[in-house]
């Protein structure tokens, strides 16, 4: 093997080294270990969930074990996974690199978010050790603040503390794509994976204070027993559920929207073609950030609103699924004359339109208020949300670090095996979740850790899909982790893509240019064959 | 929704929108997905097909293929509130059945007094409404047959109503997550013909819930401050049921049920205009089955006599 060229991985090899980095691209890959290990975290409490289920009798926990299980591998998925991966790991590494800039705008803030995010983690983990909460990702009222006898104030807090962390990255992305762009970066030649984090940003620094305000509520109530949330004391238990929701939609944007800019990117480069309507791409990534907060009510049809509230949120989300499907039109549309490549990265972005659309179109169902009734806290719900969020957040987040990973380690990995994972993940997700539509329009209700008989066969089914799909988790660990000693050297740019971060070295130097690129074109300026 | 039996006069509607949104989803799914597959055929690299030019690109196309599915999107909207609608209003015939859910389990009384736990008696043909409360966390009672749910939460009535249509014994769950026996929370609606109902009312009565009631009123001494010739200055309770109550601050409210378990539960909060807020408060010393018995008492005895406010 030849001596590599300076990069940002030669910079210093200590551990500390690590620790007190400011470069942007090494915070990036901080995250990416940590998020990583915390999504294999809530992956065996996934695996233990699964199994509990494959037996409609609940007999390999306790029903208290079980509940701890699923508010575990909710609060961990959400909020260690879902919210922080894109933006924190691609979006820290790719963000500089794509607007030309030297770093992000405050380097010690990034790197101070991400010891929050380990704050967080370590409350939670402590939780856990301690025995566990028990309410759903969700801490209902009034069960959460007086029924409760686990853990809830410190689950609480790691939230908090880990919305803190999301608060600054929001904010540091922000400041960064106004102030640092280089010489002809117009925002109208931003690449769409920009946008999407400059949407994702506002939608983090607007709503996560809704949440951390929530949650202190009800650590004071739960504390100090003073009526905010307490019927019995003249409180609302509704409050909670219209603050709670009224972050918590928009957050599911917070995971959406990055995905949909990762698979802009993965599609274009895929077809070398520009992407199709990128104006509209670009209005329809701010019409989702900014209608996502008006949505919340859609949660809470069935929870003892008044009819015409829910009649206002009905149509409204009804509204949001605009804009989500001119996305899928327009990637659909890009593929003509284009000169399509099937690679890895090109596999995960076509599962995550067919996956996405498959939950966006449910979600229909679940806005019409009348069908709602049905199907609302049933196991429809959670494979709705199951194929948004871990059909398309988890497929669009490997196909991004696929696609970027000779960039980030300068490498090339082993193409057979990525193809074979990313369709045995497709495979194994269907059979996972869509059994659960099925259960749900029957009527089993979520969150059971035992049911009635009749549902056992889906139930089989989906967790017979869950092995599939936690092989297809597994795989990539492997042979990424084979490819940064034995893969071949990548090149600076090994797919033929545009964009500024495929001009600089691979793995780009410690601080990111030799000299600032000027722009003088839009964005995917591919030449047509 | 093929395993689920259609129990109620909701079912087949639901079901029937439910496959007209079904319908149309599979069409746009499968639009997308055709179109996708023959680009993704057509154009793979390596064939040699006319790729020049700049592909189409107008708002013509944007705007087409957005707002017609939308259109067809909001009719499903409009189809859905209207029987929404429907669903959140009672007819006025309707029998009230009330209940009461606890971690874990379900307590049904029905007006005649017939009390049963987890399991509900309802005959075919007659609606039911079913006014319910929590005495701890939020509940949810779901029967998948009849396609209704609601959630229950303390302090608070909510409501549904159903018009059951096929005899039998459908699953009652608990459907919001309420700790520890939230999956063991459940039950059965048992549906019967008028004739079987009426046999099974009369073999469980024992005094009406009102009847109950009335002995409650006495019991935790409602009586000595709210009957005639009592000499404590409190508001008298015929009538009161439906009608509109001035209250002290200005405000005026009406005296549903909301209105008249808040009275006994926090009788701070709403003071009646012309009162003394010296009622003490039955927080912790009654429990939700007794409230609503003593709600259906106060129900009889407003139409015993003329109103003391003015009448609805
Ligand atoms: C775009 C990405 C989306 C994500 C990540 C997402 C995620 C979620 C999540 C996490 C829930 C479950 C809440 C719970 O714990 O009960 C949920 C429920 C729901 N979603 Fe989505 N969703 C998305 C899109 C949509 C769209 C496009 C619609 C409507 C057109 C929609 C409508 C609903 C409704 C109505 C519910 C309430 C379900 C219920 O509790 O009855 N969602 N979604
Ligand atoms: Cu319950």
């Amino acid at each position: 093997m030849h001596r590599a060229e300076p990069s940002y991985l030669t910079e210093g090899s200590t551990l500390a080294s690590w620790l007190t980095t400011h470069d942007h691209k090494r915070i990036a890959i901080l995250y990416a270990v940590a998020i990583t290990f915390f999504f294999f975290l809530g992956g065996i409490a996934a695996a233990l969930i699964r199994l509990e289920l494959a037996t409609p009798h609940g007999d390999l926990m306790s029903a208290d074990t079980y509940n701890k299980t699923f508010t575990f591998h909710g609060v961990v998925m959400v909020w260690f996974f879902l919210i922080p991966s894109i933006p924190n790991t691609l979006g820290n590494f790719l963000l500089p690199l794509m607007i030309g800039a030297r770093d992000v705008a405050f380097p010690r803030l990034n790197l101070f978010s991400w010891y929050l995010y380990l704050l967080g983690g370590l409350f939670t983990v402590t939780c856990l050790l301690l025995g566990g909460v028990d309410t759903g990702w969700t801490f209902y009222t009034p069960f959460s603040t007086l029924f409760s006898n686990t853990h809830v104030v410190l689950a609480v807090v790691g939230v908090f503390i880990v919305g803190f962390s999301s608060i600054l990255t929001g904010l540091n992305f922000i400041v960064t794509i106004h102030t640092l762009r280089t010489k002809g970066m117009t925002w109208f030649r931003l690449p769409l994976f920009v946008w999407s984090m400059y949407g994702v940003s506002l939608v983090m620094m607007l709503a996560t204070p809704v949440l951390a305000m929530t949650l202190s509520l009800l650590a004071i109530e739960r504390l100090t027993g003073v009526g905010i949330f307490d019927p019995s004391l003249g409180g609302d238990p509704l409050l909670f559920q219209h603050f709670f929701w009224f972050y918590s939609h928009p957050a599911v944007y917070i995971m959406v929207l990055p995905s949909m800019g990762v698979v802009s990117e993965l599609i274009t480069a895929s077809v070398r073609r520009k992407i199709f309507g990128y104006r509209f791409m670009v209005y329809s990534i701010i019409g989702i950030a900014v209608v996502g907060f008006l949505v919340w009510g859609h949660h809470m049809f069935v929870a003892g609103q008044s009819m015409y509230a829910s009649i206002v949120f009905s149509i409204l989300s009804f509204i949001i699924a605009v804009p989500s499907a001119i996305k899928v039109f327009n990637w659909t549309a890009t593929l003509y004359k284009g000169d399509i490549t099937f690679g890895a990265p090109m596999i995960y972005a076509l599962g995550f339109v067919g996956l996405f659309m498959l939950g966006g179109l449910t979600g229909l169902f679940l806005a019409a208020t009348a069908l709602d009734v049905n199907l609302t806290d049933t196991y429809f719900v959670v494979a709705h949300f199951h194929y948004i969020m871990v059909g398309g957040a988890v497929m669009a987040y490997l196909g991004g670090i696929h696609f970027w990973w000779p960039k980030i380690t300068g490498r090339l990995y082993s193409e057979g095996w990525a193809r074979f994972a990313a369709i045995l993940m497709f495979l194994g997700f269907n059979l996972t979740f869509f059994p659960q539509f099925l259960a749900g329009a029957e009527g089993m209700p979520r969150r059971y850790y035992r049911y009635p008989d009749e549902y056992a066969l889906l139930n089989v089914l989906s967790s017979a899909g869950a092995v599939l799909l936690a092989a297809s988790y597994l795989l990539p660990v492997g042979y990424l982790l084979w490819s940064l000693r034995f893969g071949e050297r990548a090149g600076p740019d090994p797919w033929g893509a545009k964009g500024l971060e495929w001009e600089t070295a691979s793995p780009p130097p410690p601080h990111n240019f030799e000299r600032p690129p000027v722009v003088t074109d839009g964005p995917y300026a591919y030449v047509h064959p | 929704m093929s395993g689920l039996p259609e129990a109620s006069s909701f079912a087949g509607r639901i079901d029937g929108l439910f496959l007209a949104l079904l319908a149309l989803c599979v069409v746009v799914m499968l639009a997308v997905f055709v179109t996708m597959v023959v680009f993704a055929v057509r154009f793979r690299h390596g064939r040699d097909v006319d790729r020049s030019g700049e592909s189409h690109r107008d708002l013509g196309i944007e705007m087409t293929w957005t707002l017609i599915p939308f259109a067809l999107f909001v009719g499903i909207f409009a189809w859905s509130i209207h029987l929404w609608i429907d669903m959140r209003t009672p007819p006025a015939d309707a029998e009230t059945i009330y209940v009461v859910g606890k971690q874990w389990m379900w307590e049904f009384q029905h007006p005649g007094g017939q009390r049963e736990i987890d399991t509900l008696h309802v005959a075919t043909g007659h609606p039911v409404r079913l006014v319910m409360t929590s005495q701890d966390v939020i509940h949810d009672l779901s029967v998948p047959a009849f396609r209704v749910k609601q959630d229950i939460l303390p302090g608070r009535y909510t409501d549904l109503w159903f018009t059951a249509t096929r005899p039998g014994t459908y699953d009652l769950f608990c459907a919001e997550y309420c700790g520890t026996d939230h999956s063991r929370m459940g039950g059965s609606v048992v549906v019967e013909t008028p004739a079987a109902h009426a046999r099974w009312l009369a073999a469980h009565a024992s005094g009406s819930l009102a009847e109950r009631g009335r002995t409650l009123f006495t019991r935790y001494g409602c009586a000595g401050c709210h009957d005639a010739g009592s000499s404590v200055h409190a508001p008298r309770l015929e009538g009161l049921y439906g009608s509109t109550v001035p209250l002290a601050d200005g405000r005026q409210v009406t005296a549903d049920e909301r209105y008249l378990h808040d009275s006994i539960v926090l009788p701070a909060e709403e003071v009646a205009a012309g009162y003394a807020p010296i009622m003490p408060s039955y927080k912790d010393r009654i429990d939700e089955a007794d409230i609503l018995a003593l709600l259906a008492y106060l129900k009889i005895r407003g139409t015993e006599r003329e109103s003391p406010h003015a009448p609805r």
